[in-house]
């Protein structure tokens, strides 16, 4: 038996738009990734079965990094994964999760009692800010074309 | 914690999966009693109503798009109603009905997500929709159904939005493009392809063995029109009671107009949550696909309570599952629904878009989202950027009465000895249930914080 891809899909802060459209992308892909494809860690599609982070060939990366927890599992998982994909505009330059870095001091009074209780980062940060990154997929959803593209990448297609 | 009893322990499920966006759950158990129940929303804010503050109205729709992933063509075009009854805009009738031609793309790829890939792993007790075995002609089948499904609602979302996620050509006034009136022709067929694959999921969620009712007295509500467009109407509310009793009494079922919800809506600042709460007039409060049937189910297609009157005859039902059931339903009348529109299409018209001349106003947008009543508020300066703006999702708003039913359902699983593991099963199939969205949820702020 062929070894399978081993993939996983992670979402920071964000929309979850580029989640929506690779379940969208399932459904005229599924056979074909199904036989080559393993996918190891992905929220919306199972319950993984342990807290640690596993070994994978390409994780896929969305959202923006808002607070210390999110840093520490960013940084996991670049050291499980050996290509590391960001995938969406949050994840590749912060925007629009990272808005609140931009607010005026009025704004940043409003919201500063929330910063402080859930401890938020001062500044949202961009998963390049945090980790070394190997690939993207820009858009805002990410773009269907240039996902396919890097997939079937490392698909070996 | 663990016991030799199992009388004393803790659940903590830090990431529940299988529902839009995340939630935490902690519950503290001593001697089988809940000392401690804590459902949160551990999204992260993206401060979205201080954002879109200072902002051109205009502007707002496709900015607020991104507060959703999959529920973002709702907040497009409530925001767009918004704006649009601020301005006294009135779109088209060929606009209102590509809209609601969008919406029913919406419906069928948003509850299909939710019912094939979220839930029927549940009720086949198996991890994942793609662990179903393809050896098992029924599983393989649903595979096979779960992605055919998706693909005609995600087709006719991009076929009128532009995209499926937000839709770039739905603005103020119209469309900034206009679909082409053969893709719709063409894609009718796969509509019809799919409808006996809707009345085959129906069943599974009709004989599902699910069940779970609350003690508590609840306020159903949603937003009904005349033909079930999810787009228009008035807000009317219902309880469980009236479904025990049959009656319809003055207080326990109220007709609202939508810039009045916000009256009956109180919001509740939930500790440990990153998300705001609401009860409806100091009730328990349920929106969504279960209360929009149990409220408005004489409303549907004609050809799905023609195909479906077994399962109408379920409701009005208090089996929280039941929204599961209601859901497919509702894709069976969006298929219906496109179909009928679709078919009374012969051109689709270039519309001239309208120039706004801003004045200082308030504007209110009130629709029924996948998961229930979408409200937006926005107050216009005079030059046309926003001053304020109010945002409540769905999600807030059965936030309150998901954490009363967890309560319910894990109390009642300790009194008849269930161990940890069927408690944990249990509670993420109920949460799941309610298909709540995350990502809506926690768009928002609110500063001043108090116990409940």
């Amino acid at each position: 038996m062929v070894n399978k891809l081993k993939i996983g899909w992670f979402s920071f802060t964000c929309c979850e738009d580029s989640t929506i459209i690779f379940t969208e992308l399932l459904n005229t892909h599924y056979k074909e990734w199904l036989a080559k494809i393993e996918f190891v860690h992905g929220r919306i599609l199972r319950k993984d079965d342990t807290d640690e982070i596993k070994e994978m060939d390409v994780a896929f990366v969305e959202g923006a990094i808002s607070s210390d927890a999110q840093e520490e599992k960013l940084k996991k998982i670049r050291q499980k994964a050996k290509i590391l994909v960001t995938v969406g505009s949050c994840a590749i330059n912060g925007s629009p999760s990272n808005q609140r870095n931009f607010f005026n001091q009025t704004q940043l009074e409003e919201i500063k009692p929330i910063l402080e209780k859930f401890k938020y980062k001062e500044k949202v940060l961009k998963i390049s800010d945090v980790v070394k990154t190997d690939e993207m997929i820009p858009g805002c959803p990410m773009d269907e074309k240039m996902f396919l593209k890097v997939l079937n990448k490392y698909l070996g297609l | 914690m663990h016991d030799i009893n199992g009388d004393n322990f803790d659940i903590n499920l830090s990431e529940i999966s299988k529902i839009e966006g995340a939630a935490s759950l902690e519950i503290k158990i001593r001697n089988k009693k809940i000392e401690d129940l804590k459902f949160s929303i551990s999204e992260w804010k993206r401060f979205y109503t201080q954002a879109i503050r200072g902002k051109p109205a205009v502007a707002i729709p496709q900015l607020v798009a991104r507060i959703c992933g999959t529920c973002s063509n709702a907040h497009l075009l409530a925001s767009i109603e918004a704006v649009e009854k601020g301005f006294n805009i009135s779109p088209s009738p060929q606009t209102i009905l590509l809209r609601k031609l969008l919406y029913y793309g919406l419906i069928i790829r948003d509850h299909a997500l939710h019912l094939y890939i979220f839930s029927l792993p549940d009720i086949f007790e198996k991890n994942s929709i793609l662990d179903f075995d393809e050896n098992d002609s029924i599983q393989h089948q649903l595979l096979d159904d779960a992605f055919a499904v998706k693909e005609v609602g995600n087709q006719l979302s991009i076929i009128v939005g532009g995209r499926s996620v937000h839709a770039p050509n739905p603005t103020v006034g119209g469309f900034i493009k206009l679909p082409k009136i053969e893709d719709l022709k063409n894609l009718k067929p796969k509509l019809l392809q799919i409808r006996p694959k809707i009345l085959k999921l129906m069943e599974i969620f009709a004989e599902a063995p699910f069940y779970f009712k609350l003690k508590s007295p609840v306020t159903l509500s949603a937003l009904v029109s005349s033909d079930f467009s999810f787009l228009e109407g008035k807000i009317k509310t219902s309880s469980f009671s009236v479904i025990l009793t049959r009656r319809i009494g003055r207080e326990e079922s109220q007709t609202i107009e939508q810039k009045d919800l916000e009256n009956h809506l109180n919001a509740i600042i939930i500790p440990h949550s990153q998300a705001r709460g609401f009860m409806f007039d100091g009730k328990f409060l349920i929106v969504g696909a279960l209360a929009r049937l149990n409220i408005g189910k004489e409303n549907l297609h004609f050809k799905t309570k023609k195909s479906v009157s077994q399962f109408l005859n379920f409701f009005p039902s208090e089996n929280l599952f039941y929204n599961n059931l209601a859901q497919a339903i509702e894709i069976l009348h969006a298929i219906d629904a496109s179909c009928q529109i679709i078919d009374s299409f012969d051109t689709i018209e270039q519309e001239k878009l309208m120039v706004i001349k801003p004045f200082e106003t308030t504007g209110i947008g009130v629709i029924e989202a996948p998961r229930g009543t979408l409200y937006y508020k926005l107050e216009i300066n005079r030059d046309g950027t926003v001053k304020k703006g109010e945002i409540i999702v769905p999600t807030g708003q059965n936030q309150i009465v998901m954490e009363r039913a967890i309560y319910e359902l894990v109390q009642r699983l300790l009194d008849s000895g269930a161990p940890k593991d069927k408690i944990i099963e249990e509670v993420e199939k109920l949460i799941r249930a309610f298909d709540p969205c995350m990502s809506c949820a926690s768009h928002f702020l609110k500063v001043k914080w108090k116990q409940i």
